[in-house]
């Protein structure tokens, strides 16, 4: 691995002054699960790598917050597949976050870094999407609440300024009852990152969110509030039609290696389907007496 | 470029106050500056678990972390899941089973394995599965290892197996090992 300094903050705003500093030069550090990879293959060479497991203001909680549950930007994936409360109201996220990996990679990865490394294929951003997350982004010049489809721009490119850093995720708390499931292709079961990943959420006033990912430069969120998709008694021959539409995002590239262009979309009809069907049965046993 | 840092961890109990470069991994400070050569350097991107450790009590690719990352915490690799000179229940189960065949995973594998049983200590079939997906058994000896682990739940039950008891059982194994030996020397080419 090449030399780089190291610096471990202990107050935010010396970190964001670092990474406004050093700007492509810096790179934050919390996991490692991704970063640690790339300096060592060369892919990355920062000068300074900023390390946000030392600064007070930031922590690894799971807290109820006035209207949301927020994700500090140190939550590790089995702390999230673990919590009840994600579990309970959140299903896809705590689905999604046991996909991630292996319990070594699951102990270490954080929610906000698979985010930030904003890879097409990351296992938690569908899920988020859909459940309509919130990224929460402190900068030199403030912070700022920015819908997380509007973060990724494409395969580690995201549109926090220089300077800035993810502190937290929320997700809006439930309003309604709610179906929701994430889903995924892989080349094989287990440790592998997706060929296709989707997730979709169907609530009682009709409208579905699906998200989907590895199916172009970045995840994308799609939304339904015709009521048709969520009709349990639509055919899938209708459905299928309705998906096409909400598909128009996808375009896979084709000189990935984990699968074609052509698989990837026929996979994503599949996931499609079969997770809207997954999110009506769900919501049908929430609401069952 | 001077980049050293200093770096206080406990190691399986005992504190070393070491310094050690800031672009060296955890898994680099274990081998190269303390000495502990148990944990195994092999794919270095996260996927194979021979380099698996508990940091703070949690098991991670020690590949990924950074030895600074490591300041202030608490380590435990494969040489310290025996307790005075006494094998742990995994350990002695690993034996047991013959899990072990060309040997480079066994301590990412045994410490993925303490650590699931501290987690679940009556894990299913699929528990240990999962649990031990981040570690890769080139010999493909997962049958034996996933059988060694179940065992280790049902031995910690019964207070582990007697040490004397142990040692006539590894000389049974020995001897074992030396008779599947054989088959392979007689379908070798004459």
């Amino acid at each position: 691995m090449r030399p780089f300094e190291y610096e471990r903050p202990s107050e935010l705003a010396q970190a964001t002054s670092l990474l406004a500093e050093y700007g492509p030069e810096a790179r934050p550090l919390a996991g490692g699960t991704d970063l640690i990879i790339r300096l060592r293959d060369g892919s990355l060479r920062p000068r300074v790598v900023v390390d946000m497991k030392g600064i007070d203001e930031l922590d690894g909680d799971i807290r109820d917050d006035d209207g949301y549950l927020r994700f500090g930007a140190l939550t590790t994936m089995t702390d999230i597949a673990a919590d009840s409360r994600v579990r309970r109201d959140y299903p896809a996220l705590a689905e999604s976050a046991l996909f991630v990996g292996s319990v070594q990679i699951r102990n270490r990865a954080t929610l906000v870094g698979n985010m930030c490394n904003a890879s097409p294929a990351a296992d938690t951003a569908p899920a988020l999407l859909a459940y309509g997350a919130l990224i929460v982004a402190t900068g030199p010049s403030g912070t700022r609440h920015l819908p997380l489809e509007e973060f990724f721009v494409r395969s580690g490119v995201t549109t926090l300024a220089r300077g800035e850093l993810v502190v937290a995720i929320e997700l809006p708390r439930p309003t309604s009852s709610r179906g929701s499931v994430h889903l995924r292709r892989t080349r094989r079961r287990g440790h592998d990152l997706a060929s296709v990943t989707l997730a979709c959420a169907v609530t009682p006033d009709g409208k579905t969110r699906i998200a989907y990912g590895s199916v172009g430069p970045r995840p994308v969120l799609a939304i339904d509030d015709s009521g048709r998709l969520a009709d349990p008694s639509l055919p899938d021959t209708d459905k299928a039609g309705l998906l096409d539409r909400l598909f128009a995002g996808a375009s896979p590239s084709p000189t990935s290696m984990r699968a074609s262009p052509e698989y990837r979309l026929a996979m994503l009809r599949v996931l499609g389907l079969r997770g809207v069907k997954a999110a009506i049965d769900r919501l049908a046993s929430a609401q069952a007496p | 470029m001077t980049n050293r840092r200093p770096l206080e961890l406990t190691v399986n109990g005992r504190s070393r106050s070491i310094e050690v470069l800031a672009h060296h991994t955890l898994l680099d400070v274990l081998r190269e500056d303390l000495g502990l050569t148990g944990t195994k350097e092999c794919c270095l991107v996260g996927e194979c678990g021979a380099c698996t450790v508990l940091l703070d009590g949690h098991s991670v690719d020690s590949c990924l972390v950074l030895g600074v990352e490591a300041d202030g915490a608490s380590v435990t690799t494969v040489e310290g899941l025996a307790v005075d000179g006494r094998l742990s229940p995994v350990q002695r189960s690993f034996l047991e089973t013959g899990a072990a065949q060309c040997g480079f995973c066994i301590p990412g594998q045994l410490v993925s394995a303490h650590a699931l049983l501290t987690d679940a200590p009556h894990p299913t079939r699929a528990q240990v599965e999962e649990g031990l997906a981040g570690n890769l058994c080139r010999c493909a000896g997962y049958e034996q290892i996933i059988e060694a682990v179940l065992m280790a739940a049902d031995a910690a039950d019964a207070d582990a197996i007697a040490d004397d008891d142990l040692a006539a059982r590894s000389a049974r194994l020995r001897a074992l090992g030396d008779r599947a030996a054989t088959p392979d020397a007689e379908l070798a080419p004459q």
